[in-house]
């Protein structure tokens, strides 16, 4: 089996490749790449993404015909693809940090800044919280429920349709922090430094 | 609930861990990877690598201390000390450090800040700040604590947090090495002057001290010396804060 991580110069990756090489071992190939030859044949995508929505997209759309080719992986396809925190916010339509920028629009949605209640909250939201798990997902397979991720980001997802949310936390509000939408998976949190509840989950993506 | 975070610290010189008490005095203890190793396993929030001596050394060895822990520790990992450049924060980060705290080169020029959040994201962007009180409050220090700057802490805080900085690292320069707890007035004052995460550090020699410094307001609190040489374990220091109604993940 072939799982390409996604390169498009988003930022650091290294800790997404170090964490999927170590759950993957020798059983499962993991490229690093944005190859579009290669996404084509993989059997599964890992989507990261750090800094803000502009930039990742911006990032995202500068190789050519990359967002193409992970529409028709993702949505002609249907095969599996994870999106870690930003690569989560972009299957929305649009995100707000920055300026307004369109995203994906796989998922439909928003993405805009946590409500801080006038400073109350710090943000960004940084350190482990706890995920509230509301359905069944391929990757909380085994995860308990209110078992602890790591997460640093100061923006969220607000979905349209609700369905589509398989966890949130709470920081402020709740807010959505995993989501699964048929082969379309997303965390806001990141399972790569999540410690080995975290590698349970990116084994979970792995053996979908 | 965002949990409160337990973030050891590991003082690295050519590639080796030690613990400075005053920022001098070195003795040599250990491996760092095992060393982080041994704290993730045992329930660390996050790992803090800082090289304390690279401003002046040959500082190559660091990254590969990075690169093979970063392979081996699935918990964030902030690397400090001789930070100048946009540069060696994208070095580091290749190697697999998931922050870069800055010190020196964010008093010298705050752009360094602000480049890098835009590059690569506030959220691994610490700015490392090391305050001595004085008459009107607390002056910060450059070059581990050697130089002196004049700029007010406060001030400077926030002027980072404006930057871009994702988290402040404040460390009280008359505390750090004595044991005797945080500047709990420090850190009060740096944790309401700003809306982001403080990590408290220096001078923590019991676990009542990591309690003071949660109740002072910060996010995180970091720690060497106890968990070092062994005085208490991480797991020890969580049961601890948690036997005191501080949420910690457990």
């Amino acid at each position: 089996m072939n799982v390409t991580i996604v390169d498009y110069n988003s930022g650091n990756i290294s800790s997404v490749i170090n964490s999927f090489k170590e759950v993957a071992k020798d059983k499962v190939n993991i490229e690093v790449t944005a190859d579009l030859n290669k996404i084509k044949s993989s059997d599964k995508v890992v989507l990261p993404g750090q800094g803000s929505f502009k930039s990742c997209v911006d990032a995202l759309s500068c190789i050519n015909g990359l967002i193409d080719t992970l529409y028709q992986f993702a949505i002609n396809h249907k095969k599996p693809i994870l999106g870690i925190c930003v690569g989560l916010q972009m299957f929305a339509d649009v995100g707000y940090e920055e300026t307004e920028t369109k995203g994906l629009g796989w998922i439909s949605g928003k993405v805009s800044k946590i409500d801080n209640q006038n400073g109350k909250y710090k943000l960004p939201h940084i350190g482990w919280n706890q995920i509230n798990i509301l359905k069944d997902s391929k990757i909380f397979k085994d995860i308990e429920n209110n078992s602890h991720m790591y997460f640093v980001h100061s923006y969220e997802f607000v979905p349209n349709d609700n369905t589509v949310v398989s966890a949130t936390t709470n920081y402020s509000s709740d807010i959505v922090c995993s989501v699964e939408q048929e082969n379309i998976f997303g965390t806001q949190f990141h399972p790569e430094k999540s410690d080995k509840i975290g590698l349970k989950i990116i084994e979970n993506f792995i053996n979908i | 609930m965002l949990k409160n975070r337990i973030i050891p610290c590991l003082d690295v010189k050519n590639g080796r861990v030690v613990k400075g008490i005053n920022f001098v005095d070195l003795k040599d203890a250990g491996d760092p990877v095992e060393q982080a190793k041994i704290y993730s396993d045992g329930g660390a929030d996050e790992i803090c690598f800082l090289d304390i001596t690279a401003s002046n050394e040959n500082r190559n060895t660091i990254y590969d201390v990075v690169d093979k822990t970063s392979k081996k520790c699935f918990v964030p990992l902030t690397v400090g000390g001789g930070v100048r450049s946009v540069e060696d924060i994208n070095k580091l980060l290749n190697c697999g450090a998931d922050k870069v705290s800055i010190n020196t080169a964010a008093v010298q020029d705050a752009k360094v800040v602000e480049d890098s959040s835009r590059k690569f994201g506030s959220q691994c962007i610490v700015v490392a700040i090391d305050a001595k009180r004085n008459e009107g409050g607390w002056e910060i220090f450059t070059h581990g604590g050697r130089n002196p700057t004049g700029i007010n802490a406060l001030e400077f805080a926030s002027k980072m947090e404006n930057c871009g900085a994702g988290e402040l690292l404040v460390t009280s320069m008359d505390k750090d090495g004595t044991q005797s707890g945080y500047d709990i007035e420090l850190m009060q004052m740096i944790s309401s002057g700003v809306n982001i995460p403080v990590i408290a550090s220096g001078g923590v020699g019991t676990l009542d001290h990591l309690v003071d410094g949660i109740k002072s307001g910060a996010s995180a609190v970091l720690a060497a010396s106890i968990f070092h040489y062994g005085t208490y374990s991480v797991n020890e220091a969580k049961q601890y804060l948690a036997s005191k109604d501080i949420p910690v993940r457990i």
